[in-house]
């Protein structure tokens, strides 16, 4: 007799392409496999989804067909390993750079980690912003040993395309995608601003760097100093308090406010 | 702490600003457990607005009740941190599975009704209750496949769960239908043997049909409305029974709000008409 165990592997094999379990049977046996494929296609159907939950842009710039036909190879590469599908994807970047037929296509597993990054900039947990006069204060008695804290949700991705412009491009009314001339690399500051507006904002690459360095616990003049030529302070700052991510601050050293 | 007998509706994102507005007559909302374990955001705001203002049901879907491997203790964690979050009136899952050997497949799959699978059953049922403090409802599958090694009927199945566990059941009155439709068999003797004194929430759905050569696949789809036999067999129940939480299923090619609340109002009238009848 079939353990349960031995059952359930024999399930999933039937899922992934094999004949159904066995001890599958209908009223009519002939139609066992026809039946089962109710649970091939749900299952098939229900992780594609998920994953196009992630990835709408790729969904788009790829079209449905190719982008089914993707999913189900990335499935079978990557099941979930966990009940949390909106935990499940992030390897789709690199699984994407790896296929041979988009090798021309350099941009998408740029434009997928974006997506990444959005899903995660979606569900991180909640901060407060500093109130700005607050943080004025804090600037002031800090001096150079001035820390910020960001927002749990802030991501800085350095690309070698301009995969954030494409991404914007690719939203209801967006502006065109760069032209052969306007290619170059860009860094994309992902993060969210309150409760649910994530943005995709194509930064100077300085002030990527810059909040990089802020990110990994560097003092304000330890991240400056590290961002190289073309960097400005206040456009930085701008962004960062326009966006409501700076969440703390201190003296280094000192109590976090 | 239960759900009001009313109906109430699957909350999908899409209707908060519609809710938030209108404040709909509902006894309650269900959601997705696996939708609202992130850490923070929207999912958490409009979840958080929702209990201010409604009852709610929180229906898990991920935890493989059914399966053989033993419960992923990370997700007993996260199930135990939502509900203590939001102190839902009601927490069911699925008999059925969906993880082998650390894999989830995301569907609600079927298993063989046998002693095996019932302690299975019953012990995960019991570490769940234990853990999450709280009594679960656990409710009846959609199938599309037999297995003849099963020699417990669904209903006797059920009926010793919620014996040995005492755990309540969710009748899922679409999955009663799709199931005995997919199996050649009567849904009115299937509801006949099933424990009507057991049920603390009801389920109605929306079905798609298929046609084999022995006749129709129904698939329980939830994307579209109630169907008329699934109607015709809620009212018998809530005849039989009274009125109970009833909720409206709608996960794919979600419509208007206003589409949902429709269904709502017909479960309403039944409901309504019921608790008259009894009344009188």
């Amino acid at each position: 007799m079939l353990s349960h165990r031995d059952f359930a592997r024999s399930f999933r094999d039937a899922i992934n392409g094999g004949a159904a379990p066995e001890n599958a049977t209908a009223r009519q046996p002939g139609e066992t496999e026809r039946r089962f494929d109710v649970y091939r296609n749900n299952v098939a159907h229900g992780l594609s989804r998920a994953l196009a939950r992630h990835y709408p842009v790729i969904e788009r710039l790829l079209g449905d067909e190719c982008f089914k036909g993707v999913a189900r190879l990335f499935i079978d590469r990557h099941p979930p390993q966990t009940p949390l599908l909106i935990a499940w994807g992030e390897e789709f970047a690199a699984f994407l750079a790896e296929i041979e037929t988009f090798q021309s296509l350099i941009y998408l597993p740029d434009v997928a980690r974006i997506e990444w990054a959005r899903s995660r900039a979606y569900h991180s947990s909640d901060a407060q912003p500093v109130p700005p006069q607050k943080l004025q204060a804090i600037a002031q008695e800090a001096g150079e040993d001035l820390q910020l804290f960001l927002h749990p949700s802030v991501q800085v991705l350095q690309m070698l395309t301009p995969a954030g412009s494409i991404w914007v491009s690719q939203q209801p009314g967006g502006p065109p995608a760069p032209t052969a001339a306007q290619w170059a690399p860009e860094t994309v500051l992902i993060a969210r601003k309150g409760l649910d507006d994530v943005i995709t904002q194509a930064v100077p690459a300085p002030i990527g760097r810059f909040i990089s360095a802020l990110a990994y616990g560097r003092t304000v003049a330890e991240a400056q100093a590290s961002t190289g030529e073309g960097f400005e302070l206040n456009a930085a700052f701008l962004l960062l308090v326009k966006n409501a991510l700076i969440i703390g601050a201190d003296k280094k050293g000192g109590d976090t406010t | 702490m239960t759900l009001p007998r009313k109906p109430g509706l699957g909350f999908k994102p899409e209707h908060f600003p519609a809710i938030a507005e209108t404040k709909p007559n509902l006894g309650f909302f269900e959601i997705h457990a696996e939708n609202y374990m992130g850490a923070g955001g929207m999912p958490h705001a409009m979840l958080q607005r929702l209990r201010e203002d409604y009852a709610v049901s929180i229906h898990g879907v991920g935890l493989s009740i059914g399966g053989p491997d033993p419960l992923d203790r990370d997700h007993l964690a996260r199930l135990k941190t939502l509900c203590d979050r939001y102190e839902p009136e009601s927490f069911s899952e699925h008999l059925a599975w969906a993880s082998h050997g650390g894999v989830w497949m995301h569907d609600l799959l079927p298993l063989p009704y046998t002693q095996e699978t019932l302690a299975i059953v019953c012990d995960h049922i019991d570490e769940l209750q234990d853990h999450l403090g709280r009594r679960m409802l656990l409710e009846n599958p959609a199938t599309y496949v037999l297995f003849d090694n099963s020699d417990i009927p669904e209903t006797e199945f059920l009926t010793e769960i919620s014996r040995r566990t005492g755990c309540g059941l969710l009748l899922d009155v679409n999955n009663v239908f799709v199931s005995c439709v997919n199996h050649r068999q009567d849904p009115r003797a299937y509801l006949d043997a099933f424990p009507l004194a057991k049920i603390n929430e009801i389920h109605l759905a929306g079905h798609e049909e298929e046609e084999l050569p022995s006749g129709p696949l129904l698939i329980d789809s939830h994307g579209r409305e109630v169907a008329e036999p699934v109607w015709a067999l809620y009212g018998e129940i809530v005849s039989k029974i009274g009125p109970l939480p009833s909720l409206i299923e709608w996960d794919n090619d979600v419509p208007a709000f206003a589409v949902l609340m429709a269904e709502a109002e017909r479960a309403r009238s039944i409901l309504e008409g019921q608790s008259h009848a009894l009344a009188s």
